[in-house]
Parts: C-alpha cells; sequence; structure tokens
C-alpha cells in the first residue's frame, strides 16, 4: 500500500446545539493512502459530511491530530487553512456550486485567482482541465445553458485545475440521472487511475460506491470496513 | 479573468437592481454637484475679497445712503490708503426682468482698488475720460452680446432724471475680465458723477465706500477709526473686512451653506439606505458562493475585498455618471445663472465628490463585507 495521505488519530468531533453537546465522532482512527479511492457511506447523520468537512480543512476537530501529507493541519489557522485547501484540495459538491454568473472556463479558472500564474499559464490549465472533462466546446457558456451532467463535469475541471492531490466529493451523483452519473464516477475512476488523485466520496449510493477502490461505512461515528475493489 | 472582473461581473449579474442603485447613486451626485457649484459661485465674493479691503455702510442698513463727504474723512484716517465709493443703481436693460448689478462708481479709486478686474488699457482710457461711459462685466457682455463702442440705454428701479426720463444712456466703453475664473464679472459700473448730476433725488450721498489699507494687520484698527470718526451722528456707519461683507451678503439668500448640507446630507442618507439594504441583499442571497469560494481557498480577506470592492465600484460608476452630468448642467446654467456669480464646476467640488463616493462605498460595503467575510462555510453549505 501507499504511503499515507491522510491520518486521523483519535480525532472526536462534537457540536453544540442549545445546551446539549452532541458527539459526531469519539477517538476516530484513519488512515487514507495516496491515490486510494474511497467511498464512505452511512446513514443519514452518521457523520459523513463531517468527516469530509475535516479531511478537506473547513471544519476542525474538537480533539485528536488530522495529518496531511506528513504536515499536522488540524492545528492551523483559518488563513492558512485557506493556503491548504486551494492548494491541496478539490471540492466536488452535489449541486455542482458553479458561480452563475460566469463561464464554464471562468468558473474553472477561479481557484486559480489565488496562484501566481499569468493568464497565458492560467489558460492553459482551464483549457486541459476541460479537456480532462471532455467540455472544450462549453468553454464558453455559462452554468443556465449546461445540462446538470455538464455542469458536474466543470466542477470536476474546477477541482482539478490547480492540480491538487486530494479530490473530496460529496454526493456527486446525487442530482443526477443513473447514465449521467456513470459518466462522472467514470471520470472520477480516470482521475485517480490516470492522474494519481486521492478521492474521498461520500455517496448513499451503493451503485455509487462500486466505482471505488474501497468502501468504508460509518455509523454512529465508527468505521466498518469492506474493499469492494479487491 | 482577474479579480477585478470577478468584482464587476458579481456586481452586474442583476442588471435590472445595480441600474437602478446606480441611479439612485446617480441622482444624488448630480443633486451635490449642482449645488456646490451653485454655492460657490455665490461665494466667490467672499473666496476672492481682499484681505486689505474693508467695506463701510450705513449702520442702519447696508441700502441707506451716506454722506458722500464722508470718503474724504476716512481718507484722512491713518492705515486707509485709498477710498472709493459706489451706489447701487438698481437698473435694467429695457425690461424688469433683465436686471443688471449695476453700480455707480468713484471711476479711477474703484479700478484702482479692484486689481483682480481686468480691463485693456485703451478702454480703461476711454472709461476714465467719458464720464457717460460704462465698463460691462465679460458674463454682462457675453449673456446680451454686448461689445465696446456699443450704446446701452439703462433703466434704473430706483432713480428718475431730473427731466423725468427713466433712461440713461450709455456707451460701452469696455469689458471687464476677471484675473482668475472664479473672479464675478456679472455687473456693470460706470461713472458716479453721470448720477449725481442727473437723478433727481440723493444728492450729495452715496451708497458705501471701499477702503484699501496699508496693511491688513491694519484693519481692526482702521475699522474702529472709522466708525469712531461717525459715531452720534445722523449716518452712523458699519465697517467690516470686504470678506465679511460679502458673506452677509450672500446670506442674506439664507445660509446657503447650510442649506446645501442639509439638501445633500437628506440624499447621501437616502441612497446610503438603499445602496447598503442592496448590498446586504446581495450578499445574503450569495452566502452559497461565498462559502463555495471560501472552500476552494479564497481566505476572509478576499472575501472582504471582493465585497468591498463591489460596493465601491457601485460608488464610483454612479458618482462619476453623476458628477459628470452635475458638470455639463453647470456649464449649460454658466450664462443664464450668470448673475448669481460665476458658475463654474470646480476642482474642488470634484474632489470632495471622489471623497463622498469612497465614503459612500466604504459605508454601504462594510457590514455587508463583515457579514460575507464571517461566513461559516460549513452552515452556509448546509452540512452540519
Amino acid at each position: 500500500m501507499s504511503a499515507p495521505l491522510i491520518l486521523l488519530k483519535g480525532v472526536t468531533k462534537s457540536y453544540t446545539r442549545g445546551k446539549q453537546t452532541v458527539p459526531i465522532f469519539e477517538r476516530l482512527d484513519m488512515t487514507i493512502p495516496t491515490q486510494d479511492f474511497v467511498a464512505i457511506m452511512g446513514p443519514s447523520g452518521s457523520g459523513k459530511t463531517t468527516l469530509l468537512n475535516l479531511l478537506g480543512g473547513i471544519d476542525k476537530p474538537s480533539g485528536g491530530e488530522i495529518v496531511f501529507d506528513g504536515k499536522r493541519m488540524d492545528n492551523l489557522d483559518e488563513s492558512r487553512l485557506a493556503g491548504f485547501r486551494a492548494g491541496n484540495v478539490g471540492f466536488i459538491f452535489q449541486f455542482y456550486n458553479l458561480m452563475p454568473m460566469l463561464t464554464a472556463s471562468q468558473n474553472v479558472e477561479l481557484p486559480l485567482l489565488l496562484t501566481k500564474l499569468g493568464p497565458k499559464a492560467r489558460g492553459d490549465r482551464v483549457k486541459t482541465a476541460l479537456e480532462i472533462v471532455g467540455l472544450s466546446d462549453r468553454a464558453r457558456h455559462k452554468p443556465s445553458e449546461l445540462s446538470g451532467g455538464q455542469q458536474q463535469r466543470v466542477a470536476i475541471a474546477r477541482a482539478i485545475v490547480s492540480d491538487p492531490k486530494l479530490l473530496l466529493c460529496d454526493e456527486p451523483t446525487g442530482d443526477l440521472d443513473r447514465e449521467t452519473a456513470g459518466e462522472i464516477l467514470s471520470m472520477l475512476q480516470t482521475l485517480n487511475r490516470d492522474l494519481g488523485k486521492t478521492i474521498v466520496m461520500v455517496t448513499h449510493d451503493p451503485e455509487a460506491a462500486r466505482f471505488a477502490k474501497r468502501t468504508l461505512h460509518l455509523d454512529k461515528g465508527h468505521f466498518s470496513e469492506k474493499d469492494l475493489a479487491a | 479573468m482577474t479579480l477585478i472582473d470577478l468584482v464587476r461581473k458579481n456586481l452586474f449579474r442583476k442588471r435590472l437592481r445595480t441600474i437602478l442603485t446606480l441611479v439612485a447613486i446617480f441622482v444624488a451626485f448630480v443633486i451635490f454637484g449642482v449645488l456646490a457649484t451653485f454655492q460657490n459661485a455665490i461665494n466667490a465674493g467672499v473666496e476672492v475679497a481682499g484681505a486689505d479691503r474693508l467695506i463701510t455702510v450705513n449702520r442702519i442698513n447696508f441700502t441707506l445712503p451716506m454722506p458722500l463727504a464722508y470718503a474724504t474723512r476716512v481718507a484722512a484716517v491713518p492705515g486707509v490708503a485709498r477710498v472709493a465709493h459706489a451706489e447701487w443703481f438698481g437698473g435694467y436693460f429695457q425690461e424688469p426682468r433683465n436686471f443688471l448689478v449695476a453700480f455707480a462708481v468713484d471711476p479711477k479709486n474703484y479700478l484702482d482698488i479692484y486689481p483682480e478686474y481686468i480691463v485693456p488699457p485703451a478702454q480703461r482710457e476711454a472709461f476714465l475720460r467719458d464720464k457717460t461711459s460704462i465698463l460691462v462685466g465679460k458674463s454682462v457682455a457675453e449673456q446680451f452680446g454686448w461689445k465696446a463702442g456699443d450704446r446701452l440705454p439703462l433703466k434704473s428701479n430706483i432713480y428718475t432724471q431730473k427731466n423725468g426720463s427713466d433712461t440713461w444712456d450709455f456707451t460701452i466703453a469696455g469689458i471687464v475680465a476677471g484675473n482668475e475664473a472664479r473672479v464675478d464679472t456679472s455687473f456693470v459700473m460706470f461713472h458716479y458723477q453721470y448720477l449725481a448730476d442727473t437723478r433727481s433725488f440723493g444728492d450729495g450721498t452715496t451708497g458705501w465706500m471701499i477702503l484699501k489699507t496699508t496693511d491688513a494687520k491694519e484693519n481692526a484698527r482702521v475699522m474702529r477709526e472709522v466708525d469712531a470718526l461717525f459715531a452720534n451722528s445722523a449716518f452712523e456707519t458699519e465697517t467690516k473686512t470686504e470678506q465679511a461683507f460679502n458673506k452677509a451678503f450672500a446670506e442674506q439668500l439664507g445660509d446657503l451653506g447650510f442649506i446645501v448640507t442639509m439638501i445633500v446630507g437628506a440624499a447621501f442618507a437616502t441612497i446610503l439606505l438603499i445602496v447598503g439594504n442592496t448590498m446586504m441583499l446581495t450578499v445574503r442571497e450569495r452566502t452559497n458562493e461565498i462559502a463555495v469560494m471560501k472552500t476552494i481557498g479564497f481566505t476572509t480577506q478576499r472575501i472582504f475585498g471582493l465585497v468591498l470592492g463591489e460596493s465601491m465600484l457601485l460608488a464610483l460608476i454612479g458618482g462619476l455618471l453623476g458628477i459628470a452630468f452635475a458638470w455639463l448642467i453647470s456649464f449649460a446654467m454658466a450664462g443664464p445663472l450668470s448673475r448669481f456669480g460665476p458658475i463654474a464646476f470646480s476642482w474642488d467640488t470634484a474632489a470632495t465628490a471622489f471623497v463622498l463616493m469612497a465614503v459612500l462605498g466604504l459605508l454601504t460595503g462594510l457590514i455587508p463585507a463583515i457579514r460575507a467575510m464571517n461566513t461559516d462555510i460549513v452552515t452556509a453549505l448546509g452540512r452540519k
């Protein structure tokens, strides 16, 4: 197995609702090797999305350690976490979350505005990302002019354009029909297999999970593992 | 695409709303630009007033006369370098609506005391030589199309001639220009002696005196001594600096500064609410998008800058359009309203407008920007 990209050591997470403290995880351990493609399944409220938020550095654990590529990230301040996300993580959401006033290529370019790349280098990267997702001919279209599947491809292009090591997908096919969902999941498989992206995907759909190398079942803050790709 | 493009695209994504907001800002800046220009015109006399010039008027009211002999006595007061006198003629051309600011003056002293009035030497000589000649201010000459050599019959709403006529015939000796744009040239001036020789009443009196002092530091003492000369007489005087006199004269119309401040203040308070509300609405609508931007790595400072940039750009576009339109209006008003003073859009007004744009952009964008900056990603994406 490859070296771990992400390590969770004794991670606890709880939320406060009114006077009540609601525990999500208690001493959760997890290892995600580089170039892994892991699906996380579980019932609603099991903590799937919270886990994804912790891995992506958009939420902080209440305790324990999260190590990314050998460096602790749970103790980074807000500004450094933003930098961590920009440089290391690509996010793919269920409802695409594209900017409606921007064209497909401008949406893809958005993360690159945070880099020091010049206009030409940015343009080249955007072109490549759109080619990978097969949407070169839709570069000038706005999200409202694209189908759901095409919008999700633009979102994938946006997620990979800055060449992150990790892709976090939150129900990426939850809003798509079966055929389009299959195309998107195949694309994620390609990104994992050919480009070496480590992918963590939250899904309710066992069919979607079959595209991953392995599936982790999360329930009441604990994992049970079945390696479907074996 | 750059971050500025992103600000621009965000600003114009709801075009109608943005245009309506821009119209509100535009109107406020037009109001500001026009009123400030008008106020500048009225106050021009105050700003260009000579520091070493004093005005002596009748203590009861400046419209009442005083003995002409006062000029000689005042000239003898230590610290007084020169004295001129002037009389309000109440003049108009052909019809009362063609009202003119017309003075009957002591010509040589008057022109010497006001070096900011520029008259070509030949025209000046012609004026001083001919008692029935008249000098016309440049803005009046342009308004009526008059030139040197023209015959000019003027009527007075105060005086009639001894022969019963209400018309004085003049020959235009020359045109008076200002040595700078803000010098008011919306007047005509002629020989006091012509008026004194022909009018049916008012013998031996004049309207006010203009005193040039040897040094502005002497002003306070000269004012005291001049007024003391005529204390307890039938014609007591009140002497003020020219600046104070012009200011009091301008404020006969009301405290223009206060009026302008109130109107502009009301206009800006209104657009502050409109634009502030629009920006709040905009940010609230985009909570999810802001969360996505933060997710992909935009820092809180960058989000703050983008939202604030939007409100600044909004204020700048509306403000610049408004000020440009105000400039056009003031340009068009310069002729018809020249009697109120030199109507000209000043750089000071433009600079103040620019500051107002920045303050407006800042005030309307600050709270929405802080709100955007503090957007919690997890909450906004509904992921808890």
